[in-house]
């Protein structure tokens, strides 16, 4: 009996276990289910919005939230609260993924070049990163917002300078460690172009890495924004976004406190959202940890 | 010389240097370590040259400068008499094809995020990318000559045992059909019942495919079984080389007899007496003035400390460098 029964355990456990391994944590389903409403409200924000984000309902100014016109009230102008957060989520995520994207790309490639290159163009890499580290980033974003004036493309290129440093050192630490560990320099050593080597073996090892880091860096360009758009230099009315609704919502916080609060949870839920998943995707994308 | 057939060497080396700089501290004076010093070699096609030495002595150095990994600060490696080209130039990745390295840890050497069929064909991939389907073939082909499945193949190189791993290596510096491997401690990292596999199947392979190769271990027996000559490097320098039968039945120098009589023998067990070797292991950044062997050394002589032996063709394939076993052939009156 026990003969018959033993074989059939062994067997099944390996696939029980893998099956565990493959299912998604409801947590993780949570978060991406709130990032896909984010970016399906983003992509079709004006046909989702009741009304025209800037519209003006004088009658009900500062409606509270169940208001039968106004699901979500109304600020101290009666433009619709609701309307305006989609429009603000369309900007926000904009910005947020246009600059998380460029500051990614731009820091990955530096510390590429920084571990290939070694020497000269190594250290003026690194000096550049210490620099962009010991700068007060609002300050050098306020400086070129106060030159160059302030428009949506400049917003997104400014932001996508921001935190490419960590990237650039993450990346060129771990292209020289992958050099010095093996297989970076073993495929060098099948005669493997540069391009080869970093792009199909040290960029996909150290992705789980970046993915982290850029989650991490996502809701800090979500908070910037909000920064520079409470202080006026970012976002400029009547265009809106989070960091601009809770900037001028501030206002009212005491007598309409969902202006603000609208925007402030949708940060918060969506800067949650994206490190769940990051984590979730760090696992998965680790082939050793599957 | 016309009409005599001479067989040219496959890979040859002349006088070779490598210096490393080290710095101790920020401020700290740099000493030179000299990883490899004026070492001359020359492996015949289809010939294993195995140099054996203690860590340090300059064994994993030699096998980069062979394989044009590293450039020798001093001296010249030739591949079919052509002087080898810089690394990362396109005629130095060309030449891949033609010659390969088998590492002491093939986990480190795979990458770890892919299939390994994919990683045995990527040599192909790399040269001759048009022909994405005969390469696909060649790689099956190669899986199963190593002896993995393909099932194996599909998996991940940490879901391999490491004897599985080292033929994934094995298999992958093959693709292009080199002639020329460089097996640095192929087999110390692996359990010694796998040993023997891979050595036989390296063997194998070499026959089959007609390799030389440049065997690099501190392991005697795996030198033994495998090389047709050996070399016996101390800090960086060839202390004696011959063919791997003489070398290990009458060892000459004594650095390479307190080796030979320190490794396990099962038949002679109790008839040899073993040579223990006095004093630190050496230090590459202090080497000691004259013979570099000389303070651990049973036998040393007076001018040991002060020059260094030069090495010395002592019969026909076989050279030492040692004051001593030259003043000993002397008195007794033998061919040098």
């Amino acid at each position: 009996m026990t003969d018959q029964t033993l074989p059939a355990a062994t067997a099944g456990e390996p696939i029980e276990h893998s099956a565990r391994a493959r299912r998604i944590p409801l947590l993780v389903w949570i978060a991406i289910g709130w990032l896909v409403a984010m970016v399906i409200i983003a992509l079709f924000a004006e046909a989702l919005a009741p009304y025209r984000y800037t519209a003006p309902d004088l009658r009900n100014r500062l409606a509270p939230p169940g208001h039968a016109l106004h699901w979500l009230g109304t600020d101290e102008l009666g433009r619709d609260v609701l309307s305006r957060l989609f429009i603000s989520i369309q900007i926000s995520l904009l910005i947020a993924f246009g600059a998380s994207l460029i500051s990614a790309a731009l820091g990955t490639i530096l510390g590429f070049l920084a571990a290939y290159f070694r020497g000269f163009i190594e250290q003026v890499v690194l000096m550049l990163a210490d620099f962009q580290a010991s700068m007060p980033f609002l300050i050098l974003a306020l400086s070129v917002l106060a030159f160059f004036g302030t428009s949506l493309v400049l917003l997104v290129c400014l932001m996508g300078l921001f935190g490419w440093e960590r990237y650039a050192r993450i990346a060129r630490g771990l292209a020289i460690s992958a050099n010095a560990q093996g297989y970076a320099a073993a495929v060098g050593q099948l005669g493997a172009s540069p391009f080869r080597i970093y792009l199909r073996h040290v960029l996909p090892n150290i992705a789980s890495t970046l993915i982290v880091m850029m989650t991490l860096v996502f809701p800090e360009v979500i908070l910037l924004e909000s920064a520079l758009s409470f202080l006026g230099l970012g976002v400029q009315p009547p265009v809106t976004s989070l960091g601009n609704m809770v900037g001028y919502g501030r206002e009212y916080i005491t007598r309409a406190p969902w202006i603000m609060l609208a925007p402030a949870v949708t940060i918060v839920l969506t800067t949650l959202a994206v490190s769940i998943l990051g984590d979730h995707l760090r696992d998965k994308l680790d082939p050793t940890l599957r | 010389m016309i009409g005599r057939t001479r067989i040219e060497p496959l890979v040859s080396a002349e006088n070779l240097r490598r210096t490393y700089r080290s710095r101790k501290g920020l401020f700290g004076a740099t000493t030179d370590v000299r990883a490899v010093d004026s070492v001359s070699f020359a492996v015949m096609p289809g010939e294993t040259l195995g140099i054996v030495g203690e860590s340090g002595s300059g064994k994993s150095t030699m096998g980069r400068l062979a394989l044009g990994l590293e450039t020798p600060d001093r001296g010249q490696v030739f591949y079919r008499g052509l002087p080898m080209p810089p690394p990362g130039t396109g005629e130095w990745r060309k030449l891949r094809q033609k010659m390969q390295m088998i590492y002491q840890d093939p986990l480190g050497a795979l990458d770890r995020r892919l299939p390994v069929l994919t990683q045995i064909r990527e040599p192909l991939d790399i040269h001759q990318p048009a022909a994405a389907r005969a390469n696909e073939e060649a790689a099956a082909k190669m899986l199963a000559r190593v002896g993995l499945s393909p099932e194996q193949g599909a998996r991940y190189p940490h879901e391999l045992s490491g004897g599985q791993r080292q033929r994934v290596v094995l298999a992958r510096a093959l693709m292009t059909r080199p002639d020329f491997l460089v097996c640095d401690e192929p087999v110390s990292a692996l359990d010694v019942s796998i040993q023997a596999q891979v050595v036989n199947l390296l063997a194998d392979l070499q026959a089959e495919f007609g390799l030389a190769m440049l065997f690099i271990s501190h392991d005697l027996r795996v030198v033994r079984q495998i090389s047709n000559r050996v070399a016996v490097m101390y800090l960086g320098q060839f202390v004696e080389e011959g063919s791997a039968d003489d070398l290990f039945a009458e060892p000459l120098h004594p650095y390479t007899r307190a080796l030979v009589s320190a490794a396990p023998q099962a038949r002679s067990a109790g008839k040899a007496e073993r040579v223990v070797l006095a004093g630190e292991p050496p230090n590459p950044a202090r080497r000691p003035a004259g013979c570099a062997f000389h303070p651990r050394c049973p036998v040393a002589r007076p001018e040991c400390r002060v020059t260094a032996p030069e090495l010395r063709s002592v019969g026909p394939a076989r050279r030492v460098a040692c004051h001593a076993v030259e003043a000993e052939i002397l008195s007794f009156g033998e061919v040098a």
